[in-house]
């Protein structure tokens, strides 16, 4: 067999597809977890590190490449071995026990697919930045560059509380399929051993837990008023007490 | 004690199934579960019915004979148990106790409550063995064995092959049971030559069979009789991996022609 038959034909190989994929993605929301607590610096800092991402130019679009490859093969792979395990069991049971499966891992598809869906959202708001689905105004960093304003374009999107639920509920989602998810690959790639496997399921609990309040920080401090809009050319735009810009307009005229 | 049992009945692998109730009276709480239906079955003999089949055999635990699904658990409600070693006074008086088949596209239903079980051995056909020169018998300890490893094989050599695991798992996945026949050789040195070989083989039979795929929610470790612990699926799944990758870049011989 080559390698290629061993990971997508056999039923050890489609799962350690999922692990890996799994894997990848879960550092990939770690970064992009990271990425967007800077929304709680001054505006400078969050336009200026989108700035950044924008500037890697090919080296942008092959890192979507990989993470869009990622996602494709991880979907794929589990419909794929969710119809093989429906066809395993044609006739159902008339009455059939849970004997100790977590509720986590018995709601993976249900999760995994409201997840997929808002993750089509948020690329077609954020991302994509399809007209009408949000703000997407521009503003210069200190050295004059001319930027895209991040900070104001999520936190106008934040304002609006259904964004913000729907946010909410579907980092909550993502949180409860990484419950189950993390201990799962460490058990599909044989790491998991009874001498550590109840650490393993405390510890991918405790990340859930955090990676869904860093989460839900960002939308709830931004509905609480925590976070304003910064830029003074977007609606909203309240005048702080103290305003450097303001004084200065004044004192001109 | 009385109680009344909701068998499925199925006269053959293609006949259509259906459930029954029959009456089960005047039991010794301390009679086990298959000789309660025994005193069913009588009953429907001499009143010139066809008696239920189920499967048993030794019915002291050890041979994996008896199967059953009972109130939705595999081997019915209590743990560490064969149905053979499930006694009535696990059940109330007056309890309608359903009965059912082990159910699997790999485990097809002969009649009632049997089920053909053969994939298990094409499963330990093609894998579940070590080949060895026979004649006179070896030197006891002539290969030495960690105490600890011997414990760990011994863990896994205790699985009956009843096939409770696979009747447990939400997608008929025979995991657990590959996991502790390959496990089990693969921990011993005696097992070494041919490991790579057994494992490739026996979960190459285990999905030709029709078997699901593991989610990893151990439904399987929770109604296996012998109680044989997940970590042999974590075992299965590093030793499968590496040694696919080993047969990938390992060099073949040549071939004359």
């Amino acid at each position: 067999m080559n390698i290629f038959q061993v990971l997508f034909q056999t039923s050890i190989g489609k799962k350690a597809v999922m692990a890996v994929t799994g894997l990848i993605m879960v550092g990939f929301i770690i970064g992009h977890l990271v990425g967007n607590l800077q929304l709680f610096a001054p505006p400078e800092k969050i336009n200026a590190y989108a700035h950044f991402l924008e500037g890697l130019g090919p080296g942008l679009w092959a890192i979507r490449a990989f993470l869009l490859l990622t996602l494709v093969l991880h979907v794929w792979m589990a419909i794929k071995l969710t119809l093989e395990n429906k066809a395993a069991r044609p006739q159902d049971y008339v009455s059939q026990q849970t004997l100790r499966a977590t509720y986590a891992s018995r709601t993976m598809r249900l999760s995994g697919f409201i997840v997929l869906a808002f993750l089509i959202y948020h690329l077609l708001h954020f991302t994509v930045r399809v007209e009408g689905f949000g703000t997407y105004p521009h503003t210069t960093l200190i050295d004059g560059t001319p930027v895209r304003d991040v900070h104001t374009m999520m936190v106008v999107g934040f304002q609006n509380i259904w964004i913000s639920l729907f946010y909410i509920i579907s980092v909550g989602l993502l949180s409860w399929h990484l419950n189950h998810g993390l201990v799962s690959m460490f058990q599909t790639v044989g790491f998991r051993s009874r001498t550590w496997s109840s650490f393993l399921t405390k510890a991918s609990v405790l990340f859930s837990i955090l990676y869904f309040l860093a989460n839900a920080a960002i939308p709830g401090s931004v509905l609480a008023g925590v976070v304003k809009i910064q830029n003074p050319e977007v609606a909203g735009y309240v005048c702080p007490a103290k305003c450097a810009v303001c004084e200065a307009k004044n004192a001109k005229t | 004690m009385n109680v009344t049992i909701r068998v499925w009945r199925q006269k053959n692998t293609e006949a259509e199934g259906h459930f029954e109730d029959y009456e089960a009276k005047d039991l010794n709480p301390n009679m086990s579960f298959l000789e309660m239906l025994d005193v069913v079955n009588e009953n429907l003999t001499l009143d010139g019915k066809d008696p239920i089949a189920f499967a048993h055999d030794c019915r002291e635990g050890i041979c994996g004979t008896c199967s059953c699904m009972i109130n939705g658990k595999p081997h019915g409600p209590e743990s560490g148990v064969a149905t053979c070693q499930t006694y009535m006074r696990s059940f109330n008086d007056g309890d309608v106790i359903v009965v059912e088949p082990f159910r699997a596209k790999a485990f097809p239903i002969i009649k009632d409550l049997v089920c053909d079980r053969a994939s298990f051995d094409k499963i330990m056909q093609s894998g579940g063995f070590i080949s060895i020169r026979t004649g006179s018998a070896p030197d006891a300890n002539a290969i030495p064995v960690g105490k600890e490893v011997a414990d760990l094989a011994m863990d896994a050599a205790a699985c009956i092959g009843c096939g409770a695991c696979v009747a447990a798992c939400k997608n008929s996945s025979a995991m657990l049971f590959v996991s502790a026949k390959a496990g089990q050789l693969n921990l011993l040195p005696q097992g070494q030559p041919e490991k790579d070989a057994r494992v490739l083989n026996m979960v190459a039979t285990m999905d030709e069979a029709g078997f699901g795929n593991c989610t990893n929610q151990y439904e399987c470790s929770a109604a296996c009789p012998k109680a044989i612990s997940e970590e042999f699926i974590a075992k299965l799944n590093r030793d499968y991996l590496t040694a696919s990758v080993k047969s990938v870049f390992k060099p073949k011989p040549t071939t004359m022609v």
